[in-house]
């Protein structure tokens, strides 16, 4: 079982430990405005980056945050299940407890897979990504990029548009924005949302996209078509572009648009949003590298075991 | 015309050999409804036969217990052939008379699956040199568990098969099930069918509700049950067959049940005791999810009040355990990718008597009629009962003492346990099952 402190999803994750990564996060944002973009803060830690799923802007801003933080660290690529390579998770973790690692970074495509692996390391667990489950780390760099380009979170209204069934960015966000004190709401076609969602995570559900109306953040989601199999879910994607598509015309002015990438250009946004200055899509790709430093310094950080100093300040 | 059929003579239920019981149950509670027996006194098992000479016999001080018909389980798994490394005859039977079971029947969802009358044969023949309590065998409904051409029913009824099923593996068409149905006619064969529409299922993996939208795991609606029910309540009820709806497990289901029933359907249900006591909450945060992972799922709480009420109001008759054993390292994987099932023949009577008669939902009493007599009576098979001249089917219980689920190593060979770590009411103290002296607590 993890001894450590592991950031498994933000299921569990009070506000104050939100809060208190989010203002880690402001203070190594101000390093990467130095021209030696590099802290001895973990020098001499392990971090191992397990990635089971195919991923890019992840993996590369953990392995980037790691390397900055001066932390050694290990890269570990796989494709499929587990069972489909013949090795359990369990085992893999188990073989790579020799390096004797601080944290595992680990992408998986299981809902759980995280959780399972703390289980059979004493290292802190960060997930990275497990299905469609959680994304916490996506999350935390959502309000993170909120809080810098808009201001506080709490009384805003964030709306979820799209492919929620499928989405592991809306169920860590989601839950990360009403913990914060934002409103949440879901506009998506009734075949992507949850039944239950209303009463499991406590959001107002609509199938209209003008309900974005009174929104002061739309966040976009990706139609994640790898995770359909034979599909039926909307009819076409040209219907669905054409009644959920987030462009200019079903916008007011002052609303901004987030999206976690990679985003299908004229499926679920128009291309012209993404590339109007207004929308916060850049911004939270950048914002992904001080979040994660932020994210695995929490982990590790002494003050923070236990509950953590801001939480007892709090 | 009733749902409930004559004892069939042909359903074989071997046992292994062994010396028939001889004891004298001094100073117990002896309940068995249905023969409207409930007094305290003594009980003589004489050569495996209730009843007779006293003297000259074991005395066992049973002041305080509680003497009952032996459980007679109609849905369990042991996993031979082809899985033995998760449970085989033997250690199956072993814990079936551990939990006070006395008679198990075992589903056909093999490797390969018990689809042919020479399968049936070779089970029926391992049974009689290794089962503890007597077991009887349900083959497939249509070969492989395929869903296509069915399996010789009449050759499966004259070798000594005690029902039909395709458990797990859903009857896809309505025109295979169809046939099954009106073939019934020349079998009398009892169809004990898990209803799940797969193309509503798809690739869930537990309860559509609260939690899978929480967690992100893909959810099996409740109507994948009910929709198969209504379907094959349709049809038992335009053919006149009689069939029989494993572990129910959904609101929905137990509506349709109750309908049916109304208008005469000749349909009989049961449901497991850990949809009886848990549900899809247990999953959400656990560390070990995977240990509370069957088909069906748990569901929500909404589900489990219907459930107790169904089994209360009669519209679910029995209680069986669904005890599907899996090794420790096939559950020890993400959740979608670990295997349906838990184990439970040796917690049932606890766990039913903690949540049904603890709980306040139904006197011990109709929980034995539930547990032993309505099953045995639904599939046919010899009634346990306490009265004098029937062979010895019984089990003894402590109704007050309390164990934590998990700290006594169990009799099966898999500890897939989704009641671990409870602390469950009512614990089994002795089993005699076919005449025989088959489990006795020590410590």
């Amino acid at each position: 079982m993890s001894s450590a402190r592991s950031l498994l999803g933000i299921a569990d994750l009070p506000a104050d430990d939100i809060g208190r990564i989010l203002s880690t996060a402001e203070g190594f944002g101000s390093v990467m405005d130095r021209d030696i973009k590099k802290v001895p803060t973990l020098r001499g830690r392990t971090v191992v980056n397990l990635f089971l799923e195919p991923s890019t802007r992840t993996s590369t801003s953990f392995e980037l945050a790691a390397k900055r933080l001066s932390a050694d660290v290990v890269g570990i690529r796989g494709a499929g299940t587990s069972m489909d390579k013949g090795e359990t998770l369990k085992d893999t973790i188990l073989t790579l407890e020799a390096y004797d690692p601080d944290v595992f970074v680990i992408r998986h495509p299981q809902v759980g897979a995280c959780a399972l692996a703390g289980r059979y390391t004493d290292a802190a667990v960060v997930n990275a990504g497990d299905g469609t489950g959680e994304h916490p780390t996506q999350a935390l760099l959502d309000l993170y990029t909120v809080q810098r380009e808009i201001g506080p979170i709490a009384g805003l209204h964030v709306a979820f548009v799209g492919d929620v069934l499928h989405s592991r960015v809306a169920r860590s966000g989601i839950q990360a924005f009403l913990r914060m004190g934002a409103r949440v709401s879901v506009v998506a076609p009734p075949t992507l949302v949850p039944r239950d969602l209303a009463s499991g995570l406590g959001t107002e559900v609509s199938a209209d996209i003008r309900d974005i109306a009174d929104a002061d953040i739309v966040y976009v989601l990706r139609m994640q078509l790898e995770r359909m199999g034979d599909g039926g879910f909307v009819p076409s994607l040209e219907e669905y572009a054409r009644m959920y598509q987030v462009s200019h015309a079903r916008l007011r002015p002052g609303q901004r648009v987030m999206h976690a990438g990679p985003v299908n250009r004229g499926v679920e946004i128009s291309g012209a949003v993404v590339d109007d200055p207004g929308s916060l899509i850049e911004a939270q790709a950048a914002n992904g590298l001080v979040v994660r430093m932020a994210v695995l310094y929490d982990v590790l950080s002494e003050a923070a075991s236990g509950g953590g100093a801001a939480r007892e300040a709090a | 015309m009733s749902a409930v059929a004559d004892t069939n003579p042909r359903v074989r239920l071997p046992q292994r050999p062994g010396a028939p019981a001889n004891v004298v149950l001094r100073g117990a509670r002896l309940l068995d409804p249905a023969a409207g027996i409930d007094a305290t006194g003594d009980l003589v098992v004489r050569d495996g036969v209730i009843g007779g000479d006293a003297a000259g016999l074991e005395e066992i001080d049973a002041t305080g217990l509680t003497v009952i018909p032996g459980i007679v389980d109609v849905h369990v798994h042991l996993r031979t052939p082809g899985k033995e490394h998760a449970e085989d005859i033997a250690s199956g039977t072993a814990s079936a008379a551990a939990g006070g079971v006395v008679t198990v029947l075992a589903m056909p969802n093999t490797q390969p699956p018990t689809d042919n009358p020479s399968i049936l044969g070779s089970l029926l023949q391992r049974a009689a040199q290794e089962a503890v309590v007597p077991t009887g065998f349900i083959p497939a409904i249509t070969v492989g568990q395929q869903g296509d051409a069915l399996t010789e029913h009449g050759d499966l009824a004259e070798a000594g098969a005690a029902a039909l099923s395709d458990d797990g593996v859903p009857v896809a068409s309505a025109l295979v099930m169809r046939r099954a149905l009106q073939y019934q006619r020349a079998t009398g064969l009892l169809f004990t069918l898990h209803e799940e529409d797969m193309s509503l299922s798809g690739d869930g993996v537990m309860h559509e509700g609260a939690v899978s939208a929480r967690v992100g795991l893909a959810g099996i609606p409740g109507v994948s049950e009910a929709v198969q029910v209504a379907r094959d309540c349709a049809l038992a009820g335009y053919e006149g067959a009689r069939i029989h709806i494993c572990h129910v497990s959904a609101r929905e289901t137990v509506e349709e049940i109750r309908r049916a029933k109304e208008r005469g359907v000749r349909v009989t249900a049961e449901v497991t005791p850990h949809h009886l006591l848990l549900t899809e909450g247990v999953i959400d945060g656990n560390p070990d999810p995977a240990r509370f992972k069957m088909n069906p799922p748990l569901r929500s709480e909404d589900d489990r009040e219907a459930l107790i009420e169904g089994l209360v109001d009669g519209t679910i008759d029995c209680i069986a355990t669904d005890h599907a054993p899996h090794p420790a390292d096939e559950k020890e994987n993400p959740f979608a990718e670990a295997p349906f099932g838990v184990i439970g023949l040796e917690t049932a009577f606890a766990a039913c008597n903690t949540e049904l008669v603890e709980g306040g939902r139904m006197p011990l009493s109709d929980l034995v009629l539930r547990m032993s007599t309505v099953p045995a009576q639904v599939f046919g098979l010899p009634v346990p009962t306490l009265a004098e001249g029937a062979p010895a089917n019984l089990a003894v219980v402590d109704t007050a003492a309390v164990d934590r689920v998990g700290e006594r190593p169990y009799a099966s060979k898999s500890m897939n346990a989704a009641f671990a770590g409870m602390d469950l009411t009512g614990r089994v103290v002795m089993t005699i099952a076919g005449g025989q002296d088959v489990y006795r607590r020590t410590a």
